[in-house]
């Protein structure tokens, strides 16, 4: 089933490579109409967000709604915003005292700013990958194993049951199946960004979060994540914090614009490319400032 | 090219007066190296020269009598042992963890960062206080405890892992013990019903005669007491002995050097764990690991090898250092090697100035031979801690 998905995925890619997308930005077009039928809920509601760090606002009153299954990412320029809102999310901005936030941000039932919500639970519910591949010095199979040995306690063969299972959904496996146990810092980096993606996914998230995660890879391991994000959407609501215009365009099914702290347009990819209904969207998008 | 650079019209510096610079700083890196190296080889030669006739069987295993033929530093080598040891197993606990408190723990809040600024800096400062400082805080601060548990009579206030007898002489000259409760008990009076014991806690049955009395003639002679015999009252310490004021023992040394080498420790754990990346500590974060989870499986394994190396230049700080022991033990005649936590003790560096100190020169000699001896053990403990930072370290990179 993901076999004929993935194929006809990347069919449809190469059909509608030069067709109607504007400025040579190539859209990649569900494949499979059947699979997006799925109810489009959203996963992760968002109302009125302000962020602060200290005095300076970083994020005013964003109302976002992160549809599940589906690829959101996040544009904008450099210190519009985006990273911090994505950080909201997993509350990995716990980390910088000065940093605050009100409003509504809520994951299912879960209220995402609350002091009583467990962080810790949540962050297995909503994974998140960073900039730069950060293995840690310890085999590969250890780094996928870290997830599951931090929240379970699994026999020997169901935790090699789970390394196996998200390394390959990570596309990872046929490269690294014969050194497990090799050190992890020995991969190249874009096989370093999906081990980290496979240590994600491998403690069971709803959410993925992706912070600008092709930005220190060359070009075709950044290909190759991308293919692996479209893949991972079947199961995961991804969103992907990019600089990369050509990269929100071909990967994402939702992107919203941001633009010094404001949430300036979001909805369907192919339309915010396309028809964007704000000047601000059109300019940046057609790469005239940013 | 019609736009004016600042770099033109700029002399650029030549590029041989900058190559012979950079000659001449290596070959002052090179001199200062040698320098050092050489004073460390004239050092070692002199004492070599000098002990290495002195190095005997004897001197290793006897105790540091007053004829140079039969000094021996035994007792020291094992004091120093002790101390080093019973230092290491109580510093590194608490300095690993107050690091991994100021460095992985940030405060959320102004008083929190308050404090921990607090904290810092008294470590800090508390590094560079001169170590015979830390003799005379320990003199207060262990040794007597501030007087807080002096009990009336001079005695110690708690005690554990003691027990009192008191000690007849029986007309066969043989000591019979009788148990007590404590050492303010009232003496034993010498009747044929008390619990006695022989010198090693069996017990045996006495006799007791009066004045007048006939002995016995044979081996009851032994257990054979006057009812007026005066018992004299001794105690028995077990190897855990412990007891409130610390007084000048074991322990009190081992916490004294632990004064001394805490703070480095401290600020080297501090160093190591920050030059751990922060991208590892936000990958585990992001994984949901707890602050706990993030420390043990992340933070110190990465700063385990960094840790080790200041703690084996601290412990080797603690190895030679013999200001704050002397202060704390003295220059005692010890004739063994420590009992328990709270025996009188002697280290190997109070041992050498102590021979060293003396007129004749057999000793000046034995005092080399000493050092040597106490090189040895440092060198020892360096190898260890070396082979399991070794072992620690795993080569993943």
């Amino acid at each position: 089933m993901n076999q004929i998905d993935s194929q006809s995925d990347s069919a449809t890619m190469t059909s509608h490579d030069s067709s109607d997308s504007p400025e040579g930005i190539s859209l990649r077009v569900p494949a499979n109409p059947a699979a997006e039928t799925r109810d489009p809920s959203p996963a992760i509601r968002m109302n009125h967000l302000s962020a602060w760090y200290g005095d300076f606002q970083a994020i005013h009153d964003v109302t976002l709604n992160i549809l599940s299954n589906r690829v959101t990412a996040f544009i904008g320029p450099s210190g519009c915003g985006k990273s911090t809102l994505l950080r909201w999310f997993n509350r990995m901005n716990d980390t910088i005292p000065s940093a605050k936030a009100i409003g509504d941000v809520r994951l299912g039932d879960t209220d995402l700013l609350s002091k009583a919500t467990d962080v810790v639970d949540l962050r297995r519910r909503i994974g998140i990958v960073f900039q730069r591949p950060n293995p840690f010095p310890k085999s590969i199979f250890d780094n996928v194993a870290f997830g599951p040995r931090l929240h379970t306690r699994m026999t020997k063969s169901q935790l090699q049951d789970v390394v196996e299972w998200s390394l390959r959904k990570a596309a990872v496996w046929d490269e690294v199946k014969d050194r497990l146990h090799a050190p992890a810092l020995g991969l190249s980096g874009g096989q370093q960004q999906r081990l980290c993606i496979a240590r994600a996914i491998a403690v069971g998230p709803e959410v993925l979060l992706m912070d600008e995660p092709c930005s220190a890879l060359d070009p075709a391991s950044t290909l190759a994540i991308e293919d692996l994000i479209f893949e991972l959407r079947k199961q995961y609501t991804i969103v992907i914090v990019t600089h990369n215009m050509q990269q929100a365009a071909r990967c994402s099914d939702q992107t919203a614009f941001f633009f010094e702290g404001k949430l300036i347009e979001a909805g369907p990819t192919t339309g915010v490319f396309t028809k964007p209904s704000r000047k601000q969207t059109e300019d940046y998008v057609s790469g005239k400032f940013g | 090219m019609s736009e004016k650079s600042p770099m033109d019209g700029v002399e650029v510096r030549s590029g041989s007066s900058r190559m012979k610079l950079d000659h001449r700083f290596k070959w002052l890196c090179v001199s200062v190296a040698v320098i050092s190296v050489l004073t460390l080889v004239a050092l070692m030669t002199s004492i070599l020269t000098q002990g290495m006739p002195y190095l005997s069987w004897t001197l290793l295993t006897g105790s540091p009598e007053p004829d140079p033929n039969q000094a021996g530093i035994y007792p020291a080598i094992f004091g120093t042992v002790w101390v080093c040891l019973l230092c290491a197993i109580m510093t590194l606990p608490i300095g690993v963890a107050t690091a991994i408190l100021l460095e992985e723990y940030q405060p959320r809040n102004r008083w929190g960062r308050m404090l921990y600024s607090i904290i810092q800096l008294n470590i800090t400062n508390l590094a560079g206080v001169p170590s015979v400082v830390y003799g005379i805080l320990g003199l207060t601060a262990f040794v007597s405890m501030f007087g807080l548990f002096e009990s009336h009579n001079g005695k110690h206030g708690v005690e554990i892992g003691v027990r009192f007898y008191d000690q007849f002489y029986s007309e066969g000259e043989r000591a019979i013990l009788v148990s007590v409760e404590s050492a303010d008990s009232p003496m034993t009076r010498p009747t044929e019903s008390m619990m006695s014991l022989d010198v090693n806690l069996r017990p045996v049955q006495v006799i007791v005669i009066k004045p007048g009395d006939s002995l016995p003639n044979d081996d009851r002679l032994a257990f054979t007491l006057f009812n007026d015999a005066e018992a004299g009252r001794i105690s028995k310490k077990t190897w855990y002995y412990f007891s409130l004021p610390l007084g000048r023992g074991v322990l009190t040394g081992a916490l004294t050097l632990m004064l001394v080498i805490l703070p480095v420790i401290i600020i080297s754990s501090q160093e190591s764990l920050r030059a751990v990346p922060s991208s590892l500590r936000a990958g585990a974060l992001g994984l949901g690991a707890t602050s706990w989870q993030v420390v043990w499986n992340v933070t110190l394994p990465a700063a385990i090898p960094g840790i080790m190396t200041g703690s084996i230049l601290a412990m080797s700080r603690a190895i030679g250092e013999t200001a704050p022991i002397l202060i704390i033990a003295g220059i005692v005649y010890i004739s063994r090697a420590p009992q328990n936590l709270m025996d009188d003790f002697t280290v190997m560096p109070l041992q050498v100035y102590n021979w060293i100190s003396r007129p004749q020169p057999e000793f000046h000699g034995i005092a080399a031979a000493g050092i040597i001896l106490l090189l040895i053990v440092l060198l020892s403990f360096n190898a260890i801690a070396v082979l399991i930072r070794y072992k620690l370290q795993k080569p993943l990179s």
